[in-house]
């Protein structure tokens, strides 16, 4: 059919004009009928197509929750698992423009499990519409969700009271929800709130204001979003421009291309590049339609430097007068995503701009309340809360806090074994101990002490089941070296737990600590000019690999103890695995705590079929080797 | 000034950050290039975003031997003129089988032809990205695809492991055998598409224009009979009808519309008043309501 000889629909037909955008999320309990109220908007500004609208009241009769009408829920909950289960799990991404404005609606799960869905949304939205239901008022959800807006720092804020037709259209319901949100959400610091009564499954104010609510004055939701003013003043914040990929098509041009994060950058301009430090002037802006003449934020643009630097992947280029932070200690809110706790310790990568870089949660100062954002005491983080943590890094970075800047200011952390996404971060601050705490050059270094000793330090590391012969393989190969002149030292796991570590229990967590700790004294030794052999069950790849980065080059030697569970068991030389499956002993590695076989081990000693012995000499060798 | 309206120049230089993105962070990308409205706009966007340099991946077009002869045209022409690096990948098993999608239907041909032929060029050319024109609008479970979507060793979604992209800081981490599908036209819709196609001047398959072509009406949709492999039914006659392509795909499973927009103003105007979905001439998605995510767990793009 052709549609050129029809009238054309009175809203998404003409050209989205001057203001560009509105990215909002949309958040709510699962029955205050937020899918309900997209599916309106888009269903009245004519964005779902017949065959689409066809497919709805197909949907509507098997799946629908509203009896003879069509459910517009349904137009949103696009995963079969959702539509079966009436839920929304995951963001939706819906587009729909006017003659005023063009719209990009996130619309997040409600559920507290969903909790990183709804964060996903916020981290780029501009305004978020909050629905809550007129008979209901607020609610914990209402609450959480309000919180997650103001920490994500959306900060426009619309209160869709919703179901007001069953409400009665009554005034003094709405009066009374919209003064207990204020009151609420007072301390938040929102730059604007506005509250607007809908019913979303009938259109009242959605789209046209409505006869039935003739005491409100307001504009109909959809009018309030065409108009509401969400520009901060972009072009007031410093320059900054994350490098994400350098241009170099002939030997004459060098460039970097990136978007512009913040600010505003003209030709002739100051720059430093961070966190090197280096200074230069902005001698072109390159883009395919031609050279410009500035740059602002949201531009993805190609600059090219007056002088030659150093500059990579990962670097910021920011404003010389008004540069970033730098620093490898920061305080930050974590949001945690991942599907296990939090383990404080533990090595993970941190992605900030367009940089990745290691990075360690050092401490959990304290969790926080979604509801009201108080502080709560905590020692572990588990899916869907959020704490201020001190992150170290493992080499110094650029960044703004996220209050001042929401691209410098935000990072995630991906864990190195799963590659998941486990945590959103906003950056509070850099902690002092940064700029202040220089590491002690010493005269006298580690070359120097090795060369003294005549032997090359490094750290053996021997990893494996209880009772796979770590200790006793370990202490042959002491014997061993010490016998040939060469200076050794052992960590045996069980020693250091008797005074360094007594503070530490079996738990994941403190396993993580123990590792940690002991990597960290090894390497203190390898420096002193040691061979330091250390034996510990260290089941976790994460912790091995940290240690291993802690060194330098070819000074950490993994060795995988490989003996197979029921072998251990019956050695059992400390009679624990009896104790573990007589269940007086928990997080027994093996038993009902998990071991991470390594996947690439210097050396693999298979003591089911050799001797100890035979297997410390094959050590030895590797050690006198190098 | 650029003289793109404000919407368009957002969507722009969010497309251009992705494509950078992919480039940087993988070491064997490509882009998939169906010849369509939609690859044109992101092969033009690839142009811009490594501009002064040429484009730092290959195309791949998986060719299922039943597209428009116009299509195949314009491919050579475009990758002659732009001097593109262009893999075409037919799946050579799948025409030793016959399958075809008259006879096989539309949902062998399609496993067989695409999915299939997709996974091997993939596996053959070791790639470890793979950049797609799809569109969150297009369809409802496309609504949460990721930008960027990691898929397993066997090319499978799994809507659970995908991950959050908060602030648009992609995880672009792999393990050994997965690899991600990245979509930088997420966030624009068909009319942004054929309103930046008109504002930056970017050629486009003439199957999209208006012109008299030989159409057999089946099933409720309009077939262009595009070559003599076409088995007419009996008592079917092509007859010579004013119709043009919404989207484009295997001659046998797209239907054209009646149309007189013969220019992309008209065709933006006729956009503006649409009734119906794009997809609505899409064959491959009628079977089922949830057609699409479960093609895509089994590895469609």
């Amino acid at each position: 059919m052709t549609a050129a000889d029809q009238d054309a629909p009175a809203r998404g037909a003409i050209e989205a004009a001057g203001r560009g955008q509105l990215r909002f999320l949309t958040c709510g309990s699962v029955d205050d009928g937020k899918s309900t109220l997209i599916g309106r908007l888009l269903v009245d500004s004519r964005r779902v197509f017949d065959d689409q609208l066809a497919a709805l009241e197909r949907d509507s009769r098997r799946f629908g929750t509203t009896g003879e009408d069509v459910d517009y829920a349904l137009l949103l909950d696009g995963l079969e698992a959702e539509r079966e289960q009436g839920i929304t799990i995951d963001v939706a991404w819906r587009f729909f423009a006017t003659a005023r404005r063009s719209f990009v609606v996130m619309d997040a799960p409600g559920h507290e499990q969903y909790t990183r869905n709804m964060a996903t949304a916020a981290s780029t939205a501009e305004l978020a519409v909050l629905l809550v239901d007129a008979r209901k008022g607020l609610l914990d959800q209402t609450r959480r969700h309000a919180a997650i807006c103001a920490l994500f720092r959306v900060r426009h804020v619309v209160l869709a009271v919703n179901k007001i037709d069953l409400a009665g259209f009554s005034q003094e319901t709405f009066d009374a929800i919209v003064a207990d949100f204020a009151a609420f959400v007072q301390p938040f610091g929102f730059a604007s709130l506005t509250a607007v009564p809908v019913s979303a499954r009938f259109g009242d104010n959605v789209v046209a204001a409505s006869p039935r609510t003739p005491w409100y004055g307001g504009p109909a939701l959809l009018d309030l979003l065409e108009t509401i003013d969400v520009e901060s003043d972009p072009a007031a914040a410093p320059f900054r421009l994350p490098v994400q990929w350098v241009a170099r098509p002939n030997a004459e041009f060098r460039g970097f291309a990136g978007t512009v994060a913040s600010g505003r950058v003209a030709v002739g301009d100051a720059v430093v590049v961070q966190p090197s430090g280096a200074g230069s002037t902005v001698a072109r802006i390159v883009t395919a339609d031609g050279d410009r003449d500035a740059a602002a934020a949201g531009d993805a643009v190609t600059l090219v430097l007056a002088d030659e630097r150093d500059v990579s992947r990962g670097d910021l280029l920011a404003a010389a007068d008004a540069p970033a932070e730098v620093g490898d200690q920061i305080q930050a809110h974590l949001l945690w995503m991942g599907e296990q706790p939090l383990l404080p310790g533990r090595a993970c990568l941190m992605r900030i701009g367009t940089r990745w870089v290691g990075a360690t949660v050092s401490q959990i100062r304290h969790r926080i309340d979604v509801r009201t954002l108080a502080p709560l005491a905590a020692r572990r983080l588990v899916l869907n809360e959020i704490a201020v943590c001190n992150l170290s890094v493992a080499a110094p970075i650029a960044f703004d806090s996220y209050a001042a800047d929401r691209t410098t200011g935000a990072f995630v952390l991906v864990d190195r074994e799963t590659n998941d996404t486990v945590a959103a971060g906003m950056i509070d601050f850099g902690l002092r101990r940064a700029a202040n705490l220089r590491w002690e050059r010493l005269a006298v270094d580690k070359a120097a002490r090795a060369r003294l000793k005549g032997q090359r330090p490094c750290v053996v590391w021997f990893t494996g089941l209880s009772g796979a012969g770590k200790s006793t393989i370990a202490r042959l190969v002491e014997q061993r070296l010490h016998a040939e002149g060469l200076h050794t030292y052992m960590l045996d796991g069980d020693n250091v737990r008797h005074g360094l570590n007594r503070d530490l229990g079996f738990t994941d967590a403190d396993r993580v600590e123990n590792i940690r700790r002991v990597g960290e004294v090894a390497k203190l030794m390898v420096d002193a000019g040691l061979i330091v052999l250390c034996a510990l069950i260290s089941p976790f790849r994460a912790e091995r690999q940290a240690v291993r980065e802690l060194l330098g080059a070819g000074e950490f030697v993994e060795v995988f103890v490989d003996a197979p569970l029921d072998l251990c068991m019956a050695r059992d030389p400390k009679g624990l695995y009896a104790k573990a499956r007589a269940g007086r002993l928990t997080n027994f590695t093996g038993i009902d705590s998990p071991y991470e076989r390594p996947d690439a081990p210097d050396l693999v000693l298979d003591t089911a079929a050799e001797s100890a012995e035979a297997l410390a000499e094959q050590v030895v060798a590797r050690v006198r080797g190098g | 000034m650029p003289s793109l309206p404000i919407h368009l120049r957002q969507l722009e230089a969010e497309s251009i950050g992705i494509l950078r993105e992919v480039a940087a962070a993988f070491e064997r990308p490509v882009m998939l290039y169906s010849i369509g409205k939609d690859s044109s706009a992101m092969l033009h966007l690839a142009r811009k975003a490594f501009f002064p340099g040429r484009l730092p991946f290959p195309l791949l077009h998986v060719d299922t031997t039943w597209k428009f002869r116009d299509m195949i045209t314009f491919r050579d022409r475009t990758a002659r003129d732009l001097g593109l690096d262009l893999i075409v990948h037919v799946n050579q098993e799948g025409v030793r089988a016959g399958v075809d999608p008259f006879r096989s239907g539309s949902a062998v041909h399609t496993r067989v032809m695409k999915t299939e032929a997709l996974k091997q060029a993939l596996e053959q050319h070791r790639f470890d990205a793979a950049i797609g024109g799809a569109r969150r609008d297009e369809e409802r479970s496309r609504a949460k695809e990721r930008v960027f979507s990691l898929r397993s060793a066997s090319h499978g979604w799994e809507p659970r492991r995908q991950r959050p992209e908060p602030w648009r800081l992609f995880n672009t981490r792999l393990a050994p055998g997965e690899s991600m599908r990245v979509f930088p036209l997420s966030n624009w819709t068909e009319r942004d598409v054929w309103e930046y196609v008109r504002a930056e001047g970017i050629p486009v398959v003439p199957l999209y224009f208006a012109a008299e072509r030989p159409v057999v009406e089946r099933d409720g949709m309009l077939l262009v009979v595009d070559d003599d492999r076409f088995p007419l039914r009996p008592g079917e006659v092509p007859r010579m009808r004013r119709v043009r392509f919404r989207t484009l795909g295997c001659y046998p499973l797209t239907g054209a519309i009646e149309s007189d927009a013969t220019t992309l103003d008209a065709i933006v105007a006729e956009m503006r008043a649409a009734t119906t979905s794009e997809r609505q001439g899409r064959l491959i998605d009628a079977d089922e309501t949830a057609s699409m995510e479960r093609k895509k767990r089994e590895g469609y793009f």
